[in-house]
């Protein structure tokens, strides 16, 4: 018998193995001893908790934190996060970043030449409300060239960081859009083996909540890993 | 247990090179790491990879141990930002530096860290532990216990010989001294 419970592991083919050749920077990066069993402990079941002072108005606003608009497809990026048993994860810090309708970030490493767009940051913050609801009003991002192999290209995406309840819960991903001919091309996304988990990736079109003659909207629903604390009296388990 | 009806957690992909777009505000908001307070610590390593090569896009998260509350609500600070958790980017030399909440240590065992693991190359972030060098630890943490003798070096923070409060440690992600991480 081991002395105390352990940790559960990702369902087998969920989750990108830390060693994957056709990502050349996984090769010099990945840890190659055994990772070790972690025991449930307390510590593995906290977690930080943000100040609402951390995040502003508009911060879930990509588009008007400049004099005028960023020229691309306006996009809403909207979803519920969920814990493991459908349950909303109530106030969890979602951070995005991503590059520009060109597909060029600004940062002082990239290189690719297509314009920055003097209107456009790329970065967006906000906390899940009471029902584990967020959205963000951003530009849809193009796809770039990346140095990975000849000719290779990121399909579009969306960086997503997420702080659920707890650290093991923390979650840095990536958001795809439906019907990219980039998707079957890239390493990154097939480092994903489950073809059912690299869908769970993919946005979804949300006619429902696009507007008219205004914005197109893609729904997104992210699980994370663990279940929410359930308050004392009411009474689940 | 039957785990039909649970939902399988998103998958992980990763942080790329240009993170600090979206996720440095919080870097920025943290205290100079030269001004530490009392109950404070700093933290100052590097990270390296299977060439000994500095990864100068890595980001580092540390989250206070010994399970107190307070060390970890944002609420209870101006910034927002719990005493108790730091995130921090690798230099162009692939060093860090932060100042951190010492762990409120009951036990021993409870003087350390949870630290996450982010870069460019990493598919999935990692998992470590950090213990401070010069606080007796318990023989009986179940963690310390769990990691091969010989590999229990590497998560240990060197206690700076001039100046109090400094910690040093270095993150190995393969190689030659590898750092341990945990399976998750």
């Amino acid at each position: 018998m081991p002395d105390s419970p352990m940790m559960e592991l990702a369902e087998p083919g969920t989750q990108p193995e830390y060693y994957f050749p056709p990502y050349v920077s996984t090769i010099a990066r990945s840890p190659r001893m055994p990772l070790v069993l972690l025991p449930r402990t307390q510590m593995e079941r906290s977690g930080p908790v943000f100040g609402q002072g951390l995040i502003g108005e508009h911060d879930n606003d990509l588009t008007v934190h400049h004099a005028g608009d960023p020229i691309g497809e306006r996009i809403l990026v909207h979803g519920r996060v969920l814990d493991q048993d459908g349950r909303p994860v109530r106030g969890a810090l979602v951070e995005v970043w991503q590059a520009n309708a060109a597909g060029r970030y600004r940062h002082k490493v990239d290189t690719y030449n297509a314009p920055l767009d003097p209107n456009f940051s790329g970065a967006g913050r906000t906390f899940t409300d009471e029902k584990g609801y967020y959205w963000f009003k951003t530009i849809k991002p193009g796809p770039y060239p990346w140095g990975n192999h000849h000719n290779a290209w990121r399909p579009s995406h969306i960086h997503f960081s997420l702080f659920g309840s707890g650290i093991l819960s923390r979650l840095v991903t990536q958001m795809y859009f439906p019907g990219d001919p980039l998707q079957p091309l890239d390493p990154i996304f097939n480092s994903i083996p489950d073809a059912a988990a690299r869908a769970r990736l993919i946005s979804n079109l949300d006619m429902d909540r696009s507007e008219s003659n205004y914005m197109l909207a893609y729904k997104w629903d992210i699980v994370l890993r663990g279940h929410v604390d359930t308050p004392f009296g009411e009474g689940h388990q | 247990m039957s785990n039909n009806s649970l939902r399988i957690p998103a998958s992980s992909q990763t942080v790329g090179p240009y993170f600090r777009i979206g996720l440095g505000y919080l870097m920025n908001r943290n205290p100079v790491p030269s001004i530490v307070s009392a109950g404070m610590i700093e933290i100052r390593g590097r990270v390296l990879d299977r060439d000994g090569v500095p990864v100068p896009d890595a980001m580092l998260e540390f989250l206070s141990g010994g399970g107190a509350r307070r060390l970890l609500d944002g609420n209870e600070t101006e910034s927002g930002i719990p005493e108790g958790f730091r995130r921090v980017a690798t230099d162009d030399k692939g060093e860090f530096a932060l100042t951190i909440a010492r762990p409120a240590a009951e036990t021993p065992s409870d003087a350390h860290f949870l630290v996450l693991v982010f870069a460019r190359g990493l598919l999935r972030h990692l998992i470590s532990r950090m213990y401070l060098g010069d606080e007796a630890r318990n023989d009986n943490d179940a963690v310390f216990l769990r990691v091969p003798p010989d590999r229990r070096a590497t998560l240990i923070a060197r206690a700076d010989e001039k100046q109090a409060g400094l910690y040093w440690w270095d993150v190995v992600l393969q190689g030659t001294n590898e750092t341990v991480f945990f399976a998750w």
